[in-house]
């Protein structure tokens, strides 16, 4: 099979596996609907209770899940082809801790309290800072080389910063409460979540993805190094906007409505990487689909795992994201012994 | 017109001035070699010709002038292979072998029949057709070298500037690419490579320029170039040299100075 052959048929494989878990997603909950009422309730509109389960709960779920994963799969797949590290994820450039950092002050102040959406808009006016700041840090144009590794530096600073504030939030708050509200909202979780949450979310997923899509023909000529790609005609300072720019409207709407959720935009890209031949543009659209289907089981997994527990959906990619990730590297130590 | 074409060349790296003044152009059906000792400014000199580093002068590919070209256009006009053997992601050598069409791709669109055919020529150039399918990070330094060398091959444009291309080449493959090259020539195209083996630049290049401490030292036939008290005023050796021969010899037999001494000289040269 020749290697566009075989990365058309991942793709649609991954599209199957997706589609199957996004139905799934529909399916599952505490409701306990069968097949026959959940989809009369979903597509016509019968039985009053299903319906609103169904419409009103399980469908912005599983399209939160869908989203906020092709969105971390998307975006580390991005990432690492820009800065050419398989060590790279969505979280690098300070995004995600910018968010959590407004939504920490939201829920700190009270404001979500007061007013619900306060909580996913100042998460995303935090990602937007926290990635202003990493630009001007970074600065413009990489012509003096060690661009990428600048921008690296300046994301680990303004992460680190930024999580120190939000240490600084849960250290003086003001109740037991506001501080359990902001340690869960950072294990990060699709549940309780509404078609407004989709409505403020899905538009800037939406930028950030069409930003990103642009990216394949230059991340493919970065293999060769900046030099090289800028010889090749690729503008580099363009890339650099669009990359970090698609990874903060992506990423930062994703975590304002489901929190902190890590390993899928490190792992997936990963894992994906020797299906498509290691093109870093055929990975943006595989990782895509792979993020959204890791997502999508966790969330199942979540709620049929502990019914009525809540388990949070950052734990539980984290509990089989790092072992998974133990695994990947000592396959790379066998390849290279 | 010239293929590239700069005058009064200037480039400062951090505070360092490292190419001051320099002069030079490559034309149609030639191969220029690019020799001078480390340090003496020779990437630095290709990068800032071909518009990749902010530069003074005047600098011109296929006679227009380097700012006034959009990236893609620059990069239809001129190939560039950087000394870093860079290969980031485990492509296929073939895969990677085609980043060099990139340029010639349209939006949106893959890669056509004339793409494939450059591809395949650039694999059979530097004798890689076998090894089309590997991992290009499974190959050996010299293969990965040829595989790099490919891509750029694979660019089809009118100029390729090389920096040190047969570095880490076994004998046969570094006669082969300077066959190569030569081959470009012949064909109308032009060639600047950048080369420390002053045998290699004495036997291929139709012509040679000295760089030495960010100037054009000396410039012309590689005859006229490569004198023994030129290889010892810029680069310090003595050196065995013969024309007479089957191909030219240039042995270097020992230094006339200990290199230590030649640093602290250079350096007050300006590098």
């Amino acid at each position: 099979m020749s290697e566009a052959a075989r990365g058309r048929w991942t793709l649609a494989t991954l599209a199957a596996v997706v589609a199957a878990l996004f139905a799934a997603s529909l399916l599952t909950g505490p409701a306990g609907l069968d097949l026959g009422e959940s989809l009369a309730a979903l597509v016509a509109g019968e039985g009053e209770a299903a319906v609103l389960v169904m419409r009103e709960i399980r469908l912005p779920r599983a399209i939160l899940g869908l989203a906020v994963g092709a969105t971390l799969g998307l975006s580390g797949a991005a990432l690492q082809g820009y800065l050419r590290n398989p060590l790279a994820e969505p979280g690098l450039i300070g995004v995600s801790s910018g968010a959590a950092l407004g939504a920490v002050l939201a829920i700190h102040a009270g404001l979500s309290a007061a007013f619900p959406l306060a909580l996913p808009l100042m998460a995303l006016a935090g990602a937007g800072l926290a990635v202003l700041a990493v630009l001007a840090l970074a600065g413009g144009a990489p012509t003096a080389g060690g661009g990428a590794l600048t921008l690296i530096l300046a994301g680990v600073a303004v992460t680190s910063f930024c999580g120190a504030l939000t240490s600084l939030a849960l250290n003086l708050s003001p109740n037991p409460f506001a501080a359990l509200e902001i340690v869960f909202w950072m294990l990060g979780s699709l549940a309780d979540r509404s078609f407004l949450h989709v409505q403020l979310a899905l538009p800037f997923m939406l930028a950030g993805w069409a930003m990103l899509a642009t990216l394949g023909r230059g991340l493919d000529a970065l293999t060769l190094g900046e030099d090289a790609a800028a010889s090749l005609g690729v503008r580099l300072g363009r890339l650099r906007l669009l990359a970090v720019g698609g990874v903060a409207a992506s990423v930062g709407a994703a975590t304002a409505v489901a929190g902190a959720i890590g390993f899928v935009g490190l792992v997936v890209p990963h894992l994906l990487r020797p299906l498509v031949g290691a093109r870093p543009s055929a990975l943006l659209p595989a990782s895509a689909l792979g993020g959204a289907a890791v997502l999508l089981a966790a969330d199942v997994a979540a709620r049929l795992l502990a019914p009525g527990q809540d388990l949070k959906l950052g734990v539980l990619t984290a509990i089989v994201g790092a072992p998974f990730f133990l695994w990947l590297v000592a396959r790379h130590r066998r390849g290279l012994a | 017109m010239s293929l590239l074409a700069v005058e009064g060349l200037g480039a400062t790296l951090g505070r360092r001035r490292v190419v001051d003044g320099v002069s030079l152009c490559v034309g149609r059906g030639e191969c220029v070699g690019l020799i001078g000792p480390n340090g003496a400014g020779k990437s630095t000199l290709m990068r800032a010709a071909l518009g990749l580093i902010p530069a003074e002068g005047t600098r011109r590919l296929g006679g227009e002038a380097v700012a006034r070209l959009s990236p893609v256009e620059r990069a239809r006009r001129a190939a560039w292979l950087p000394q870093e053997r860079e290969i980031a992601w485990a492509l296929s050598v073939e895969a990677l072998v085609s980043l060099g069409r990139g340029p010639w791709l349209r939006p949106g669109r893959g890669p056509g029949p004339a793409d494939r055919a450059a591809v395949t020529a650039a694999l059979a150039r530097t004798d890689l057709t076998a090894f089309r399918a590997r991992p290009a990070t499974a190959l050996s330094g010299g293969e990965r070298a040829r595989a790099l060398i490919a891509r750029a091959l694979a660019q089809e444009a009118p100029l390729l500037v090389a920096d040190e291309p047969t570095a880490g080449l076994d004998p046969a493959h570094q006669l082969s690419l300077m066959e190569t090259f030569a081959g470009l020539a012949a064909e109308g195209r032009g060639v600047l490579a950048s080369l420390h083996d002053l045998a290699l630049a004495a036997r291929w290049c139709t012509r040679l320029v000295l760089l030495d401490g960010g100037r054009v030292a000396a410039e012309g036939p590689p005859r006229a170039v490569l004198t023994p008290e030129r290889l010892g005023s810029v680069y310090g050796i003595r050196a065995r040299l013969d024309w007479d021969g089957e191909a030219p010899v240039v042995q270097p037999i020992a230094t006339l100075r200990p290199m230590g001494e030649s640093d602290v000289g250079r350096s007050g040269a300006g590098g």
